[in-house]
């Protein structure tokens, strides 16, 4: 069942929890949730395709989470506040979490991050049309329209998990 | 007549009270962050507010996805911290303020805005980084009680800014139309420009987050105009919090003094924004004649800078 295109799809290196991914990806957070409990995380441990069949995932979802894709869990309806107690779980720190998920290593990530941040130049648009410079003083509502993008972004989503550099490094 | 008398917008980054429970605060990456906050610890303490609500998100410890109320008034005696994984934070139990949430519930459902009541629920910490950043680290008890507003940043979409904005409005009605003589400040926490999901992880946009500083002073009507694709792609998909502190800011005069400012970055992944205002009766005093001379050349966003103590400490490669 094909995404309903969305104007936030444009936005690159993104996957936002909506409510399609929200109910698409229940098992996953409920899943994600249970680990909040010791019991559960050592059950988890011990088998974890086992498990994960209590969660009711898909095929795709399930071998996201075995193989700790990360990308691929946000974008099979995983959210992040969810998913990063399966970090935990793993005993990693977020700062690795967000490492992983943009391909960096956690030494770069973190460098960048003392050095400002990414930039969001080169970052706003996946469609690569123009969206202006913007601060929060000068919005108006009509900018909603601008970015939308209709045809193309339905194949590319699907690629998304895969380009993990697709978000501009600075 | 109880009164809100001032709001205050504050980051609540979890590193932050990682930070504080592990007792890292005066290295220096972490100072730096601290620092920031002295003198909103000296002001909170000359204020002794005797409620504070606190407008934050839950980040799936008290809700999960099976439940997802966009606003969740809190309205129990008391929240204790919740288990994030590391165990509770070592904090107080935060105490409630039961009968002036009941009463805000009351009045704000009848003004239509539909609330979830909740009477029992642990608070993360989106709430009690906060209240460290502003009331320190007190032992066995919060200096005042705290009513617990959370709201739906988690799952898309949101509430808008400008509902979030009339919200607060709803709120101050509510407090002000309560008979106890009680001095109220709301906080508004959350952002500011932070990205923790995907590959695009990582945005940081100080110059955005200086401009939403400026226009929650100056212009808060503006902000209640953006769009929620302009927050995530601006300020990152996280960022989408700084809705929050709109409730704040509707609770407050069209018109306050900003008696304080701090922006640092980074907070492990997050910009740190800071701010207090005050409901300009309030500030009398030297400051008060300069404040309102110049108000009517709102937009200029210098001024409240100059006439103000304004605080900043950047790291090196900030924007």
């Amino acid at each position: 069942m094909a995404r309903t295109q969305q104007d936030y799809d444009d936005i690159p290196g993104t996957f936002v929890f909506d409510a399609e991914r929200s109910r698409q990806g229940f098992g996953i957070n409920m899943f994600c949730m249970s680990l909040m409990k010791d019991e559960n995380r050592k059950a988890f441990k011990a088998n974890e395709a086992e498990y994960l069949k209590k969660f009711r995932l898909t095929p795709e979802q399930t071998e996201a989470v075995l193989k700790r894709d990360y990308n691929r869990m946000l974008e099979l309806g995983g959210n992040i506040y969810f998913t990063a107690k399966l970090g935990a779980t793993d005993g990693h720190s977020f700062q690795h979490l967000a490492a992983v998920m943009t391909g960096a290593s956690q030494q770069d990530y973190a460098a960048m991050m003392l050095g400002g941040g990414r930039s969001v130049e080169g970052n706003r648009s996946r469609s690569g049309k123009p969206v202006k410079a913007k601060s929060a003083s000068t919005s108006k509502p009509k900018l909603k329209l601008k970015p939308r993008l209709k045809s193309k972004s339905k194949s590319k989503s699907k690629s998304k998990s895969k380009s993990k550099s697709s978000a501009k490094r600075k | 007549m109880a009164k809100i008398i001032a709001g205050v917008g504050s980051s609540h980054v979890p590193a932050i009270g990682a930070a504080l429970d592990n007792g890292k605060t005066e290295e220096p990456y972490w100072k730096r962050v601290f620092s920031g906050f002295e003198k909103s610890k000296e002001w909170m303490a000359k204020t002794k507010p005797d409620v504070a609500i606190v407008v934050y998100n839950d980040h799936a410890s008290a809700f999960s996805v099976e439940m997802i109320p966009t606003f969740a008034l809190g309205c129990a005696a008391e929240f204790p911290p919740a288990d994030e994984g590391w165990g509770p934070r070592p904090v107080p139990v935060v105490k409630g303020h039961p009968a002036l949430a009941a009463h805000i519930a009351q009045s704000v459902i009848l003004d239509e805005f539909d609330l979830t009541i909740v009477n029992k629920m642990e608070v993360d910490h989106g709430l009690t980084v906060p209240m460290n950043l502003l009331f320190g680290q007190p032992k066995d008890a919060w200096p005042c009680p705290v009513i617990p507003l959370a709201v739906n940043v988690v799952m898309y979409p949101p509430p808008t800014g400008h509902r979030c904005y009339m919200l607060g409005k709803a709120i101050r009605r509510a407090v002000e139309s309560y008979p106890e003589d009680l001095k109220v400040v709301i906080f508004g926490t959350g952002g500011l420009s932070h990205q923790i999901s995907g590959p695009r992880a990582g945005l940081i946009n100080s110059k955005w987050d200086k401009s939403f500083l400026d226009n929650l002073s100056k212009d808060p009507k503006k902000l209640t105009r953006i769009p929620h694709l302009e927050y995530m792609r601006e300020a990152g998909a996280e960022g989408i919090e700084m809705v929050m502190w709109l409730i704040m800011r509707g609770a407050l005069d069209d018109k306050v003094d900003e008696v304080y400012r701090f922006y640092t970055v980074p907070a492990s992944n997050t910009a740190v924004g800071h701010i207090i205002l005050e409901n300009a009766r309030k500030g009398a005093g030297t400051r008060k004649a300069a404040g309102k001379s110049k108000r009517a050349s709102a937009g200029k966003s210098r001024q409240a800078a100059a006439r103000q103590p304004t605080y900043r400490i950047a790291s090196k490669g900030t924007r």
